[in-house]
């Protein structure tokens, strides 16, 4: 399909590096990412079950749920405030479907029936809403979502019959099979951490596939994709139910972890931490979600002690927090990962600059 | 209307776009009022006229980015009047624009392979191309077709803006384009630019046609075997290049007294 054959006779192979490019995996050339990894599956054998459960896996779930706005906000340009109550709404519905101590409530499935039944309703529930959103632009998508999120929180508080009002259900059960108590504390770890593992490399390999390059050209201008033969709406909708899923794999986990559900978990408050997290880590990659839902763990853990050590009211640690927030948003426009970027080609700048190569990249 | 007129509006199934009294309001501006033009698959056709003479509006009609006020607009013979502008995309009809719609966050590659992904099946699929992916070797012949190898790996927002308008017109090229809107695509080229532009344009395959909006004559009159002229949203007159070119009116409306 040459347009002007012959007329330039350039190299013939030009695909195989660009193959190679497109297809590679970059983050596993990096010595620091097997270190991470090997430590991440370690853990166990560090860590005390007060660190795996609270620290790590805490932050393996809050990392999943940011990452599912990561993939909107980041490839989608749709900054969507309704990922917790995705995660939630899959969480209550693991409590209706499965067993708890409200048997009026649960129908008592076993694990492996409810939990599915969860992530699909779940994910259609994210879906729906998304149709909704991508009618609207910029703030008004944030608004509509933030409606979305409150709307449900409300309705969780004032509804007994399925979301067992304020008090939420209890004592939920999970998975026990192949002997092993999938809630005790080890096997729960690498249960989070396979499953966020999977959708970190999920939305990695997407964002490079057609459906994630396409929704990065839908972000950066979605007339000229219409003008390219793509129904841009329809590829917002199938960015939300994919966001969605991974956002529902969140809440599944959150609920085994809690084993109890109530609207407090699906506050408007939790909605905008979960912002917070993917803006404190960065947006444009998929690890910038967990970086920011570690530090945001951390925070919440640790700061209320450092306050009370100086003599401050230890419920301020969201000062802490909000305080971190506005230095980063402040300092960087893209979280934790742009700050660490643009220290790297410093570094790099300075060492390149006696040999006086240029290059990009 | 003219004499001409009979040659460019023969009324026939034929016809690669066929508009019937197209007209466009914005509110109560009529960008565009009762415009009929129909040309032939494979015909070479250059819209000239004066700014806010309608020309990209009459293109934006066309492709659906705004969609006519009424008026009937026919692609081959189907009606695509109420058609989004990615179905008529899909049948074969394309555009570039006036100021580059490109997307600065991705490589060149990844325009392109977007361009080709736009027009093909697979939109959606999760997987990456494999290694002996068809679109990824089109999308790499499309590169070189625009000479942009060389660059093939930078972010567009980093490309100088003569090669942002090659590639503008690289995505146009993506697929089986059957018809092409250009919409100035010599705007801001340099001497050298506007030759390879040339060159682009003419060792386009026969079967293509395309209508170019270009304000440089010596560039729309080297690459059309047909003008259309406009005139505050109508169309004013039709004929072949030297005819537009000596008509005493056009010179008068468009060209300006300055040119004599």
């Amino acid at each position: 399909m040459s347009l002007v054959q012959g007329a330039h006779p350039q190299t013939t192979q030009p695909a195989e590096g660009a193959r190679a490019a497109l297809l590679a995996w970059p983050e596993f050339n990096k010595p620091a990412v097997w270190l991470v990894a090997v430590i991440l599956l370690i853990m166990p054998f560090i860590a005390s079950g007060f660190f795996l459960i609270e620290i790590f896996a805490t932050t393996l779930i809050l990392g999943t749920i940011a990452l599912s706005l990561m993939f909107l906000a980041g490839y989608g340009g749709m900054v969507s405030l309704m990922q917790l109550t995705i995660a939630g709404f899959a969480a209550y519905m693991v409590a209706v479907f499965g067993m708890s101590a409200n048997t009026n409530i649960s129908l008592g499935w076993p694990w492996w029936l409810a939990t599915p039944m969860a992530l699909v309703l779940a994910t259609a529930f994210g879906t729906l809403g998304g149709a909704l959103a991508v009618r609207t632009e910029g703030i008004y998508t944030i608004m509509i979502t933030l409606a979305i999120g409150a709307a449900f929180y409300y309705f969780t508080n004032q509804n007994w019959a399925i979301f067992g009002g304020h008090t939420g259900i209890n004592t939920i059960a999970t998975p026990k099979f192949w002997g092993v108590d999938w809630r005790s504390d080890i096997p729960y770890y690498y249960v989070t951490l396979g499953v966020a593992a999977f959708c970190y490399f999920a939305v990695q390999y997407v964002s490079r596939a057609p459906f994630g390059l396409a929704l990065q050209g839908v972000r950066d201008n979605p007339r000229r994709m219409a003008a390219l033969g793509f129904n841009v709406n329809a590829h917002r909708v199938a960015a939300y139910a994919f966001a969605s899923f991974i956002a529902a794999l969140g809440g599944v986990l959150q609920v085994w972890n809690y084993r109890q559900i109530s609207p407090g978990s699906v506050s408007v408050g939790a909605c905008i931490d979960i912002l917070i997290i993917a803006v404190v880590g960065g947006i444009t990659r998929p690890i910038g979600p967990f970086i920011g839902a570690f530090i945001f763990v951390i925070l919440r853990t640790f700061a209320l002690d450092l306050l009370v050590k100086f003599g401050l009211d230890g419920n301020r640690f969201r000062l802490l927090i909000g305080l971190g927030f506005l230095a980063i948003v402040f300092w960087s426009s893209d979280g934790v990962i742009g700050l660490w970027e643009r220290w790297r080609r410093r570094a790099t700048a300075t060492d390149k600059r006696p040999g006086g190569g240029h290059g990009h990249g | 209307m003219d004499r001409s007129a009979p040659r460019f509006s023969s009324v026939g199934a034929g016809a690669a776009l066929e508009l019937r009294g197209v007209t466009r309001l914005f509110g109560a501006l009529a960008a565009l009022t009762d415009v009929t033009i129909t040309v032939r698959p494979g015909e070479r056709r250059a819209v000239l006229g004066s700014n806010g003479a309608g020309k990209t509006t009459l293109f934006n009609c066309v492709t659906g980015d705004f969609p006519p006020s009424s008026g009937t607009i026919r692609f081959f013979g189907e009606d695509i009047t109420h058609f989004p502008p990615y179905e008529r995309i899909r049948r074969g009809l394309r555009r570039t624009y006036q100021i580059s719609a490109l997307f600065p966050g991705l490589t060149v590659r990844d325009n392109v392979y977007l361009a080709c992904r736009g027009v093909s099946r697979g939109r959606f699929s999760p997987l990456r191309p494999g290694a002996n992916d068809a679109l990824m070797h089109a999308t790499e012949s499309l590169i070189q077709a625009v000479h942009l190898t060389p660059v093939r790996e930078q972010l567009v927002a980093e490309l100088a803006h003569g090669q942002q308008r090659q590639l503008e017109i690289a995505l146009a090229l993506a697929g089986a384009p059957r018809f092409i809107l250009f919409d100035e695509p010599a705007a801001g080229l340099s001497p050298t630019e506007r030759r390879e532009l040339i060159e682009i344009l003419t060792s386009l395959p026969a079967h293509i046609g395309y209508i170019i909006i270009e304000h440089d004559m010596d560039v729309a009159l080297r690459v059309v075997e047909s003008v259309t002229m406009m005139h505050n949203g109508r169309i004013f007159k039709e004929g072949l290049p030297h005819e537009i070119e000596a008509d005493p009116e056009v010179q008068e409306l468009y060209l300006g007294a300055g040119h004599e």
